[in-house]
């Protein structure tokens, strides 16, 4: 009884058919970028290969709760989050501006439009450019150059965060801040409000919580790229991880993955906080 | 002169012409109230009033300056003394009451004081007297999400008030409010506009309202000016012809009975 509903033809969905060619496209553009990363999954399970990950795996275990590493540990943290926060803040500092100059629904000359329009829409797209241009070397690339010019150490970590996550977070910024209801901006703006005040009593009211959820994940994701920074000889915890990975002690390894863990929470800790003040 | 509009004509976006050949002069300290069917132009007629929108066709005057020959600082300038009253209150909902009045001031602020005030209020009293005349002064500081829909648009009226502006233009501006509380509202306005020998020119669906409170009525239609009377000119066969067509039509609109008695502010 049911198939006969099927099949009559006003009660099929009229975008049914279209939505299962997306999908068989989307699995046919898929299939040879899965063949030319060399993903077979099947030689995970291998014997051989999960006797071999198992061994590497038992390695790690216990994890090292040597002092004298352990204090390693803590400056390495501890230099890690420092590179973390001190390059989110520079970024930051790099971001803001550009933002609010790429977000259209802060364009005073938009409103009528008036003189100008084609001007601001000009520095629009530089802005935008420039955003790209600061994102678009990964930030392992600028530390390794930095390395050179700076001398290993943090500070060369900090500055490719800046750079980097400066042109991420203005982007993200400004499609933030755009798919925010402009109306209250345009309607401060069209009573002769500037710019910067448009954006704090029109703009932010909205998009405050996702712009500080967002800033946090940031910041999560700034410590991981401080680890990876640190192999290239950035210090922290990447440079302690490199060490440890050499002198193939698997303990001290857990240890390290371990303060990862703890790392993560705190981010995700942090940003429900925040966002509960801001909800 | 505040309002000089003449032969302005505007084609929106997407085809639709909402504006006409439309001519209006509206002199300092006059109050004028535009009526007509919805859709007939008269929010695109404020809009071109103040200053926010660019018609294609005719010359726009507002308080003696053309505002689209000027320069962004002087652009900016006219508008902080031109007050707006939206139908839907512009106001983000995470926004406290005090800081959505203070933004009536941006145009008057320095980016400064602008930037003081969003952190602790600059001007605490006076967004309470605003509000105060709204009759929102205990609401000060809670958070806008917090009131009605109704009391957010007199929040926004009270941000208009504090704007303190040299031409005051209201669109449908106690359209969400009831009979009582719209009455009081326009009061307010007109007691602004008296005191302050502000101009004050609002879109009203309420033809009652229109008639009770301004003594210079506009009727628009099909984007164009249909009629231009003071008050007592505006017969039930002008208003018939208005809305012809419309459903809403309002029935008997009490023009007899409105006028100078319910005048409010007799010794402004």
């Amino acid at each position: 009884m049911s198939d006969a509903a099927v099949l009559r033809p006003e009660l099929r969905d009229p975008i049914g058919r279209r939505r299962l060619g997306w999908a068989i496209a989307a699995g046919v553009l898929l299939w040879p970028l899965l063949r030319l990363s060399e993903f077979h999954p099947a030689t995970l399970f291998d014997p051989a290969n999960l006797h071999v990950m198992a061994s590497f795996v038992a390695g790690f275990l216990p994890p090292s709760t040597e002092h004298e590493f352990l204090g390693f540990l803590l400056t390495a943290t501890l230099q890690t989050l420092a590179m973390a926060t001190a390059g989110m803040a520079l970024a930051f500092l790099v971001a803001l501006p550009l933002a609010v100059a790429a977000t259209r629904s802060l364009s005073i000359a938009a409103v009528g439009p008036a003189r100008g329009r084609w001007r601001g829409q000009g520095v629009r797209q530089v802005v935008r450019l420039v955003m790209v241009l600061l994102r678009s070397v990964p930030e392992v690339v600028w530390a390794l150059m930095f390395a050179r010019a700076l001398g290993l150490g943090p500070a060369a970590g900090v500055l490719a965060l800046a750079i980097t996550y400066g042109g991420m977070l203005a982007k993200v910024y400004a499609e933030i801040l755009e798919s925010a209801d402009a109306r209250p901006a345009r309607a401060l703006l069209a009573a002769g409000s500037g710019r910067l005040g448009a954006l704090c009593f029109g703009l932010l009211p909205l998009a405050a919580q996702e712009l500080v959820s967002y800033t946090v994940y940031r910041w999560e994701c700034a410590v991981r790229a401080a680890v990876v920074m640190g192999f290239v000889g950035a210090g922290g915890l990447g440079q302690l991880l490199d060490q440890s990975l050499k002198m193939l002690s698997g303990g001290e390894v857990s240890s390290i993955a371990l303060v990862f863990l703890a790392l993560v929470f705190l981010a995700d800790a942090i940003s429900l906080a925040l966002r509960k003040v801001l909800a | 002169m505040t309002l000089h509009l003449e032969q302005v004509g505007v084609v929106h976006g997407n085809g639709r012409r909402a504006l006409a050949g439309v001519d209006l002069a509206v002199a300092t300290g006059e109050r004028v109230a535009l009526i007509g069917p919805s859709g007939a132009g008269k929010t695109t007629l404020l809009r071109v009033a103040a200053a926010s929108l660019r018609p294609a066709e005719g010359r726009v005057a507002v308080l003696d300056a053309q505002p689209w020959s000027l320069g962004a600082r002087a652009l900016k300038a006219l508008r902080a003394r031109v007050g707006v009253v939206h139908q839907a209150p512009p106001i983000p909902p995470r926004l406290r009451v005090v800081t959505a009045v203070l933004a009536g001031r941006l145009g008057q602020w320095s980016l400064a004081r602008a930037l003081r005030s969003w952190v602790a209020p600059a001007d605490a009293p006076g967004a309470r007297d605003a509000l105060a005349r709204v009759g929102l002064a205990e609401r000060l500081f809670e958070r806008c999400d917090q009131l009605s829909g109704g009391q957010l648009q007199r929040v926004a009226v009270a941000r208009t008030l504090y704007q303190q502006p040299r031409l005051l233009l209201a669109d449908e501006p106690v359209s969400a409010l009831d009979a009582a509380t719209a009455d009081t509202v326009l009061r307010e306005l007109v007691g602004y506009s008296v005191a302050a020998g502000a101009t004050f020119v609002a879109s009203l669906h309420a033809v009652d309202l229109a008639l009770r409170w301004f003594p210079r009525i506009v009727g628009v239609r099909d984007g164009r000016v249909l009629f231009d009377l003071p008050a007592v000119d505006v017969t039930p066969e002008r208003l018939a012809a208005l809305y012809a067509g419309e459903e809403s039509a309002p029935a008997e609109p009490p023009v007899a009975t409105v006028h100078g008695a319910t005048l409010p502010l007799a010794s402004a």
